[in-house]
């Protein structure tokens, strides 16, 4: 049985206008979201993941972003036709986010307790003191010790771990359908990024949560997500599920971000041996030509690929990419 | 002259005076770095990994003096640079420098990148300022930039090829020692891979000698030699690549490595998972710094200090239990 989609993105564009004419960090985008899946976002930074996530929230900054076309549907409903009082009811309610830096998300100058319980004040009819009960369930549920004492302190007076848990006990406090974690770990040390991890993965269990995980990390994705979206230049390059991206990964855009991490091993042997890189870097978003936008950067580059964006393929069961060379010899 | 060592730390402290809580308190101290020893042969490369507040960075910054140690000894090349005066210290620094975490943050943003290149050949009276601007131009190709790009502000370039900059700015008065604190965490995992091979093509190129600093158990495996990881100022473990990860003693260690994600679901570790945060160095526990967090711990743990001690040739670890 096929299973509806929680969340449709049908089409997207984003375009930023500049001072140089607008540019489209967002092209066609995409993509779907079955219910209690972990969708993984990945690409390195300008690749539109961040943007992926504003336009779903609609906190694009407009202007000098404009969504210029496409449709998002939650459960159905285009929530790019929604009025902004409509929006307000459905962020921090159906759908949230956590954001990387959980310092500069929290407000320096109000307590744990009364950012957390905001959300539940807006959403829920709830009165004071029940809010501050559910906000305290909720800073337990995330393994905040002493809740109660918490509650009444300030962001600086919490680790950045800690912290985290508190952006994560905000988003989840109104039992949303849909979670987009912004690179939640990216400022963390690997031992809390783990406790984070499993936490997510306790609360996507228990509450039934889809999340979508947005990083620039293939490994975090491995360990996390079901399925992945690979990013380049504003398009999705390949999407696939994690084993079978990992393992038979088709786009060479893809095959280079997972072979030019260094990868932990057991036995790392005597001899320094040469990481694979990317060469070059990331384009400007405003000098793409009519072609392959990875093409400059490709090892595996033909001819067609400068002339012609080369369409999405389907290479296997739930596996797509968008390649000239797919199926050729490596 | 040919040395054993190119550098050997001995008993490192670096402590801090913080500001007293209130006026009858005691004034507390910070030890940041407690008694850390090493040695790192020349051409090779010395890994100091821990998590945040470990006292990695007041390690790397100690051992150039730019913070300046409370006790113990950083010899380079046979001279002890602790009991340099401030004179003879600057001069010495054309044989060590550094290379921070965040490229654009340490260079200023209102000098070229050849001036940026060319201030240490300035500061240290390098060659005529026609041999300098030879030499940037040649150190930009080196990195992998064109010497055309001297003209051009931090600004214009991207992050990875701002931290070439400050690579060609670390490598210009020719030294044997340099110290890379966390050269590649604020970069892209694509760029990361191109920094990292830049490090060690160089390396073989001049017979550099590296402290490199990260948290980073995956990147500190692939680019070392020698790994030291540190726990609260003090060195928990230590030994040579292939035997800290083949034979891990330490139950810190073992922790570090489980929570390293991984795209490989074959070397995955089964170790238990850390609990809790990283306790105060104005106030850490006492006995082994770990115990609190320890899911082996005994009451002897939270007594004794233990000794870093040498447990398998070329391995050697602080703790009761191993």
């Amino acid at each position: 049985m096929k299973q509806e989609p929680l969340l449709q993105v049908n089409g997207l564009c984003v375009e930023f206008s500049t001072k140089n004419g607008s540019v489209r960090v967002l092209n066609q985008l995409d993509l779907h979201l079955l219910p209690g899946e972990a969708l993984g976002i990945v690409g390195e930074s300008g690749c539109g993941k961040s943007m992926t996530a504003l336009s779903i929230m609609r906190l694009v900054p407009t202007p000098p972003g404009e969504i210029s076309n496409g449709q998002i549907l939650l459960n159905g409903d285009d929530v790019l036709q929604l009025t902004e009082s409509q929006m307000e009811d459905i962020r921090g309610n159906e759908i949230s986010m956590i954001f990387q830096e959980p310092m500069t998300s929290l407000n320096p100058v109000f307590t744990i307790g009364s950012q957390v319980s905001e959300n539940i004040r807006r959403h829920q009819s709830a009165n004071t003191s029940q809010a501050k009960e559910k906000t305290i369930q909720m800073l337990e549920a995330v393994g905040i010790p002493a809740p109660e004492l918490r509650i009444d302190q300030y962001p600086h007076e919490l680790s950045g771990g800690m912290r985290q848990r508190v952006m994560i006990a905000m988003a989840l406090s109104c039992q949303p359908s849909v979670l987009i974690a912004d690179e939640p770990t990216t400022a963390l040390d690997v031992t809390i990024q783990a406790q984070i991890f499993e936490l997510l993965r306790k609360i996507q269990e228990e509450m039934a949560t889809s999340v979508i995980l947005i990083t620039h990390d293939m490994s975090v994705i491995a360990e996390f997500a079901d399925r992945v979206i690979v990013m380049y230049a504003g398009r999705k390059v390949e999407e696939g599920l994690v084993r079978d991206i990992i393992d038979n990964s088709c786009h060479p855009y893809t095959q280079g971000l997972i072979n030019c991490v260094p990868v932990l091993k057991r036995d790392p042997g005597l001899k320094r041996v040469e990481l694979n890189e990317i060469p070059g870097v990331v384009p400007n978003l405003a000098q793409l030509g009519p072609g392959c936008s990875f093409a400059p950067r490709c090892h595996k580059v033909v001819d067609r690929c400068y002339q012609e964006m080369p369409p999405e393929q389907q290479v296997g069961e739930n596996h797509y990419a968008s390649c000239w060379r797919v199926g050729d010899a490596a | 002259m040919k040395y054993e060592y190119s550098v050997k730390v001995d008993d490192l402290r670096t402590h801090f005076k913080v500001h007293r809580p209130h006026l009858f308190a005691e004034q507390p101290t910070v030890y940041a770095v407690d008694g850390v020893s090493f040695e790192i042969e020349p051409g090779k490369t010395f890994g100091l990994v821990g998590e945040s507040g470990c006292g990695k960075s007041t390690t790397a910054l100690s051992v150039l003096r730019l913070v300046e140690p409370t006790s113990g000894s950083v010899e380079l090349n046979g001279v002890d640079i602790c009991q340099l005066s401030e004179n003879d210290l600057r001069n010495y620094r054309r044989h060590m420098q550094i290379i921070f975490q965040d490229p654009y943050s340490s260079m200023n943003p209102r000098t070229t990148a050849g001036e940026i290149i060319r201030t240490p050949l300035r500061i240290l009276k390098i060659g005529t300022p026609k041999e300098q601007h030879e030499r940037v131009e040649e150190l930009l190709g080196l990195v992998g930039l064109r010497p055309e790009q001297k003209n051009l502000y931090p600004h214009q370039f991207s992050g990875g090829q701002r931290q070439r900059i400050c690579v060609a700015r670390a490598l210009a008065p020719n030294p044997d020692f340099i110290v890379c604190d966390e050269p590649v965490s604020a970069l892209d995992v694509a760029i990361q891979s191109q920094i990292l091979n830049l490090l060690a093509r160089l390396q073989q190129e001049f017979g550099l000698t590296y402290l490199f600093i990260s948290h980073d158990m995956a990147v500190v495996q692939h680019i070392c030699d020698e790994i030291a990881v540190m726990y609260l100022g003090r060195i928990v473990e230590k030994a040579d690549r292939r035997s800290l990860f083949l034979d891990v003693q330490h139950p810190y260690t073992k922790a570090l490595l489980a929570a390293v994600p991984t795209t490989d679901n074959n070397s995955k570790l089964s170790f238990v998972s850390l609990k809790g945060d990283v306790p105060s160095p104005m106030d850490p526990p006492s006995g082994c710094h770990f115990h609190t967090r320890c899911p082996m711990a005994e009451t002897r743990c939270s007594k004794e200090i233990p000794k870093l001690r040498q447990v398998l040739p070329n391995h050697w670890v602080a703790c009761h239990l191993v």
